[in-house]
């Protein structure tokens, strides 16, 4: 237990990888590294996950400030959702030249 | 090498070849040494880092050979007889190609810089050679793109943009290590002096480097080594380690006299094609 800790202590925090691949578009969770500060974060992001052109703009921030949702309260959560239908716009009567709505 | 050229407005079609190759080599050399560290990494983010410059190097030197090869199939038969005393590229019937010119040199025909064929021993020794090589790239490719040789003008433009993100992080780097812990500082601190004398070479010119200048398609070797010096002093300071004054320097792999190491790059990168010529995978 004690070696275990040691490791953790001695490697370099994770971090989330967000990348926007276009100017305009959103930053998306692109995956996660590891990095000493957050300069390397960045750099290391430039070399892990835009080699092939995917992004024009970094964001990283260490995984331990990411809060999460619990998976096991998923039923109260998400499903009540389910049958609240008129919560969709889907009762309006749109014209055939709108598209991609 | 032909003798001393008073005329300097003239210069020999095989004085651009050489320059050409010394670039070209070195870009080689010094993205095969990188490439060995693929899979071999401290941390998997910088095994691609390093993967990915190394890529850079050989993209770079693959441009200057196509370019090489274009020149040497261009020159007269005299000239082409006398340019390499390689057995095996002497050999190659018609026009050689950037593979003939990577594969088929032996170590005398060979013009990288002595620095880059030096092995990388530990991540402190690589990145204090990659320091020193990046700063004097960066230098070098930004005057380079002023060059009057139009192919040479736009490798420089091309490469400019690789070793501006090479130079930032091998820079980073020696801060890190320099200003990290009391083994890091140690550690870098022995690999900047032991690679210092390997770094004269760099801006020492060569009569093909002076020949180049006066035609203006080379660059201004003093100049980059003003810009050089002052950079690498910077980032030592601000790294609180302390970079080596003058002393003598090794030189010779601008005119093909190269440390024992070369050899054994070559053998590892050269024998798929000398043992299975024409092999293509």
């Amino acid at each position: 237990m004690s070696a275990q800790n040691n490791k953790a202590q001695n490697e370099w925090p994770l971090w989330e990888v967000f990348i926007r691949s276009k100017a305009g578009l959103d930053h998306k969770h692109a995956g996660s590294l590891h990095a000493a500060d957050a300069q390397m974060a960045i750099e290391n992001a430039r070399d892990v996950y835009t080699r092939r052109m995917e992004g024009v703009s970094i964001w990283v921030v260490e995984s331990k400030y990411i809060h999460a949702s619990n998976p096991d309260e998923a039923a109260s959560f998400y499903e009540p959702a389910n049958d609240k239908i008129y919560r969709h716009p889907t009762f309006y009567n749109l014209p055939d030249e709108l598209t991609h709505m | 090498m032909s003798t001393q050229h008073s005329n300097v407005s003239t210069y020999q079609p095989v004085n651009l070849l050489y320059y050409t190759l010394q670039l070209a080599d070195t870009a080689l050399i010094n993205g095969h040494r990188l490439s060995e560290w693929c899979g071999h990494g401290p941390i998997l983010e910088q095994d691609i880092a390093i993967s990915n410059i190394a890529l850079d190097h050989l993209g770079a030197a693959r441009s200057l050979y196509q370019y090489a090869a274009e020149q040497f199939n261009n020159l007269n038969e005299a000239d082409k007889k006398n340019a390499f005393s390689s057995p095996l590229l002497q050999q190659v019937v018609g026009a050689i190609d950037e593979d003939d010119l990577a594969y088929l040199r032996d170590g005398w025909d060979y013009r990288n810089l002595l620095l880059v064929e030096q092995p990388n021993q530990d991540w402190a020794y690589t990145i204090a050679r990659s320091f020193y090589l990046d700063t004097f790239n960066f230098f070098f490719y930004r005057e380079l793109t002023q060059s009057k040789d139009k192919s040479l003008a736009a490798v420089a433009e091309k490469s400019l943009k690789e070793v501006t993100y090479h130079i930032r992080w091998s820079s980073e780097w020696i801060i890190r290590l320099g200003d990290g812990t009391a083994e890091s500082k140690e550690r870098i601190q022995n690999a900047l002096n032991e690679y210092w004398r390997f770094t004269g070479e760099m801006t020492h010119a060569t009569e093909v480097d002076n020949a180049m200048h006066a035609a203006e398609i080379g660059v201004d070797l003093a100049k980059v080594k003003a810009n050089w010096e002052e950079r690498i002093a910077k980032v030592a300071e601000e790294a609180t380690l302390t970079l080596p004054t003058g002393g003598w320097m090794q030189e010779g792999g601008k005119e093909g006299r190269h440390t024992e190491h070369l050899g054994y790059v070559l053998a590892e990168m050269q024998f798929m094609q000398r043992a299975y010529p024409n092999m293509e995978w």
